[in-house]
């Protein structure tokens, strides 16, 4: 009498289970993500300064955001840096990791090597680009101190270059993150195609472009939300490298939200901007998940 | 059609090529490792040399002072205490953290693979989505829910933070990485009266080494160098290495002993490199098998 | 239920105290002098107290002039625990004081007798809706201009008095192939140049209107161009690698001979001090060529916030210590700046910090001691900033001198 019960209790029960296993996760996101995206929405409706405040200014903070030059700044670099780290990254990540996977003697050596910048934090890392890039001690120094007078290198003093070099450095970071991710997907790669389309008389050049490239999609997308979601918030590598300078030059909106929301004491625009960040993201991400996650069904 | 190409192992290259590839490849190893040499170089130099010389060259003068006084006497507030102190701070912080938030995200991409339910998509997405939140903007309302759960300026507290930030990678690792176990051992097991965490224990988890590597590889990285969290939510028993490699390194006035510096921050990322290096082949074969599958 | 733990931990402590043992609570302190020199300083604070019974608890967090630690401590006052006392400048200490944070300091005060020692200019900060809630620990002021003593006399340069005499001795060393003015590109430096190049132009009463009162006409008016006009000309004496260069690194130059002259704030003298460098022997220090007898300032104060009851006594004991003149004397002789009274004795200074004094005293008298847009002692931070960034656009060419004073006008009417 009481075992069928029993035992309907504890297959509910195991229903149950990967939900409620699931459940810290899911609440802990609600609170402590979306919750607060919802705050930080309803403080750039407010007045907020130094802390929080709830009353409501309308929509003037985003109405001041957009008459800031330096927000303009900060979007326009933001989408030359995106654009062109991400762009890199891959271009630099794939080539590596092809080349890698060509039965190199010494792999194990420069595996780590291509690597371990994205271990490094850039508080200080940030010091040494600084130097290498800085015209008076760095490379452009040593090369005259070598013989090689003619060379400059000063992109880090000029307004308009110095977000290239931010980009360097942001390259040289996690390059090598995305061609781990590549290396990874060409290992993955049944070798007994390949060998087909060798039979067939494929070139090499074909090879990688119509056979092996494709089949790494999963990796370019992998790679394509870490580092979109790396320059979003690279943050550091400017503070570290050039301090959003020369003049306001290298501001990103990380860089921006930061310090309204801190060191100005305007947090109703630091809010708004950070609205504003989010929804960019949004634009971007969504269509990118949809895709993603439609397909195993 | 060139024909270069042999048939039998997959790619053939020609010896021009293949010089190419090395030359190639040992250029950009020297690009990667440029900056660091420069830390290198001038940690072991005296202060003198650095200001006065060539950044590249080498030390006339070998000293090993700077990695001794970052690590044991260098000034990080008003005692001279080195890094030392704040390392150890570091790790009570890194290992729960790292460990809690990698079995977490084990069994979510555990359920969100093998136990399917009705808007299980959606609340992946979710989750996957919170990974782009700038952090900056959660400080001010996360201050406020840790003083209210009476965390505010402890480890727990910051163990916490660690926690929830960092969910949806992990999550995301281990959903991919399970994704392309077959079900069908799930179902076997389940038909033989085996419950959800038997099922985790026996069959998942022996096989989820190399994800595993992947996951605390990229947590541990991203936490051990977290520098806001760190200082905005550490209390003055807690602070991390890198509030105080930042104290250090950011000082407002007096000379700069760039050569402390450097020594000090390299000693800052040692165990992550550590992590790197040891790890790093374990680390692409989890990649290989996890996040690049869609 | 941790937060219930805490609380009865924490009334256990106020029963021991009562229980008449003698251990005070400890002080928290939040700040950024982490080089040696101010820890140095501060450490002599902490031994001060650590003879009263009262421990030190440090909580530096350097980076920006202040600026990660004023992160932290929103965080810290968000969640309900500040630090007993936040080393503070200026207009933040209005802003806390406004949200009602800041402690009482009265009693200890009127104890002291601070009204009648501490300059006026100064107590408007350190004092809200006419109480007492910061201490300040340092007067600094922004419109100097260091110099390399040697340099100059052998290009038989004098020390300039007037504007053009700088420029024609800036350009002689120019001429010389040195470098003219050591200057770091950041915006608060080239802000704090620009406080002295506005009162050299337009004297205290123009840079009240235009940074204190913010009014439109001097924001944008004809003497304010002139101003920007006056960057432009410092821009072509420096050096092109001068952007995103350290403060201190611009006076090394200085000390090293490298350059002649660098326009920066008495924190500079610090740097002389340790190379080992004598005051108006080997580098010597004046205002800003056509701000004599004008002061702008800058004060490090610490603010004390809201602690429980049971944490009162240590902080009035720390507050106290801090205006001490032995503490006074020890932490400014080694920080540049001069003590925040006016009572104390210059004995212990070098020759530039006696200068200093003795100006600060006539300045305070003569109501041109004015606080620094800089440093934000004449504006809140929004407009500060906003300030900033027209200033170091201007520097960097993005705008002409007509132009930045239409944006100048912009953007602060933004940021108000």
């Amino acid at each position: 009498m009481a075992r069928p019960v029993q035992s309907d209790l504890r297959t509910r029960l195991q229903e149950w289970i990967p939900k409620i296993v699931l459940a810290p996760s899911v609440a802990s996101m609600l609170i402590f993500v979306y919750g607060f995206i919802v705050f930080t929405g309803y403080l750039s409706f407010t007045n907020s300064r130094i802390l929080p405040s709830f009353d409501l200014v309308g929509w003037h903070n985003y109405w001041r955001l957009f008459q800031l030059p330096t927000w303009t700044i900060a979007v326009q670099n933001l989408a030359i840096f995106a654009s062109l780290y991400i762009a890199i990254c891959i271009a630099i990540g794939l080539t590596l990791a092809i080349f890698l996977d060509q039965k190199i003697r010494g792999e194990g050596m420069l595996r780590p090597i291509f690597l371990y910048p994205m271990a490094l934090s850039f508080i200080v890392t940030g010091t040494a680009w600084k130097w290498l890039l800085d015209p008076g001690i760095g490379i452009e120094h040593t090369l005259h101190l070598w013989g090689w007078e003619s060379f400059h290198f000063g992109w880090i003093k000029s307004s308009s270059m110095a977000i290239y070099t931010v980009v360097i450095a942001a390259v040289w970071q996690s390059s090598g993150f995305v061609m781990a991710m590549f290396l990874a997907g060409l290992r993955g790669i049944d070798n007994e195609i390949l060998k087909a389309a060798q039979m067939d008389g494929a070139s090499n050049w074909n090879l990688y472009r119509r056979i092996i490239i494709p089949q790494l999609r999963p990796a370019f997308l992998s790679a394509f939300v870490i580092l979109a979601h790396l320059a979003v918030k690279s943050y550091d590598l400017v503070i570290a490298l050039t301090g959003g300078g020369p003049g306001r030059a290298t501001e990103l909106p990380a860089t921006f939200m930061y310090s309204y929301t801190f060191t100005r004491n305007e947090m109703g625009v630091g809010a708004a901007s950070a609205v504003i960040m989010l929804m960019t993201i949004a634009a971007i991400m969504i269509p990118y998940l949809y895709a993603e996650l439609k397909e195993p069904k | 059609m060139s024909g270069a190409v042999d048939t039998g192992v997959a790619i053939r290259t020609n010896r021009v090529t293949r010089t190419f590839i090395y030359l190639f490849l040992l250029l950009f190893a020297l690009f990667y490792l440029l900056p660091l040499a420069v830390m290198l170089i001038n940690s072991v130099k005296p202060l003198s040399e650095i200001t006065g010389g060539n950044m590249m060259a080498l030390p006339d003068v070998w000293t090993f002072e700077p990695w001794r006084e970052a690590w044991s006497s260098a000034q990080i507030g008003v005692q001279p205490t080195g890094l030392r102190p704040y390392f150890i701070n570091s790790i009570l912080i890194v290992v729960p953290a790292v460990a809690i938030s990698t079995i977490m995200g084990a069994l979510n991409g555990y359920v969100l693979t093998k136990w399917r339910f009705r808007g299980d998509t959606i609340l992946f997405g979710m989750l996957l989505f919170s990974c782009f939140i700038p952090f900056q903007i959660v400080l001010i309302p996360m201050a406020r829910v840790l003083g209210m759960i009476g965390l505010a300026g402890s480890v727990p507290g910051l163990i916490l933070v660690h926690v929830v930030y960092g969910l949806g990678f992990t999550t995301l690792y281990f959903r991919n990485y399970y994704s392309a176990f077959p079900t069908e051992l799930v179902r076997a097991a389940q038909i033989d009266g085996a419950g959800f965490f038997r099922i985790f224990y026996r069959i998942l988890l022996p096989l989820s080494g190399p994800i595993i590597v992947v996951t605390i590889i990229w947590q541990f990285t991203n936490i051990w160098n977290d520098f806001l969290f760190g200082s905005s939510f550490a209390g003055q028993a807690s602070q991390p290495m890198t509030v105080a490699l930042n104290n250090l390194v950011q000082s407002s006035t007096g000379v700069k002993a760039y050569n402390v510096h450097f020594a000090g921050a390299i000693l800052a990322a040692l165990p992550t490199l550590i992590v790197y290096i040891v790890s790093g082949r374990f680390f692409v074969r989890g990649l290989m098998a996890g996040s690049v599958k869609g | 239920m941790r937060s219930y733990i805490g609380r009865t931990l924490k009334m256990a402590s106020v029963l021991a105290l009562v229980a008449g043992s003698a251990q005070a609570e400890d002080v928290e302190v939040l700040h950024w002098w982490t080089s040696g020199g101010e820890a140095a300083a501060l450490n002599v604070l902490k031994d001060d107290l650590q003879k009263e019974g009262i421990g030190w608890k440090d909580m530096p967090v350097a980076g920006g002039g202040g600026q990660s630690a004023m992160t932290v401590l929103r965080a810290r006052v968000t969640s309900g625990d500040p630090p007993t006392a936040v080393q503070m400048l200026g207009f933040d200490i209005s802003d806390w004081a406004q949200q009602g944070a800041l402690a009482d300091l009265d009693k200890v005060a009127a104890d002291g007798n601070w009204d009648a020692v501490v300059p006026a200019a100064l107590q408007k900060f350190s004092k809200y809706d006419g109480h007492w809630v910061a201490v300040p620990v340092n007067v600094h002021s922004t419109n100097w201009v260091w110099s390399n003593k040697k340099m100059l006399a052998d290009l038989g340069i004098e020390e300039p008095k007037t504007w053009d005499e700088f420029i024609a001795a800036m350009q002689k060393v120019k001429d010389s192939g040195k470098i003219a003015l050591a200057a770091g590109g950041q915006p608060w430096q080239e802000a704090t140049m620009f406080d002295g190049v506005v009162l050299s132009v337009g004297g205290p009463e123009f840079y009240k209107k235009a940074f204190v009162d913010l009014d439109p006409d001097a924001l944008g008016g004809p003497q304010m161009v002139e101003s920007f006009k006056r960057m432009e000309q410092l821009h072509s004496f420096v050096d092109p690698n001068f952007s995103g260069r350290d403060w201190n690194l611009a006076t090394a130059m200085v000390i090293n001979g490298e350059a002649a002259f660098q326009m920066m704030g008495d924190w500079a003298k610090g740097e002389f001090l340790r190379a080992g460098k004598e005051a108006e022997v080997d580098f010597g220090c004046f205002r800003t060529p056509g701000t004599a007898g004008d002061v702008t300032f800058n004060s490090d104060q610490f603010a004390m916030f809201k602690v429980g009851e049971d944490a009162q006594a240590a902080q009035d004991a720390m507050a106290k210590a801090v205006m001490s003149p032995s503490f006074q004397i020890a932490f400014n002789t080694v920080k540049g700046s001069v003590p925040s009274r006016t009572d104390v004795s210059d004995e212990e200074f070098d020759a530039c910090g006696k200068k200093a004094m003795a100006q600060l005293k006539s300045a305070s008298e003569n109501g041109t001691l004015l606080g620094s847009m800089a440093h934000g002692h004449a504006d809140p931070a929004s407009v500060k900033n906003a300030i900033y960034d027209v200033v170091t656009a201007n520097f960097n060419g993005d705008y002409d001198a007509e132009t930045a004073a239409k944006e100048l006008v912009k953007a602060v009417s933004l940021a108000q």
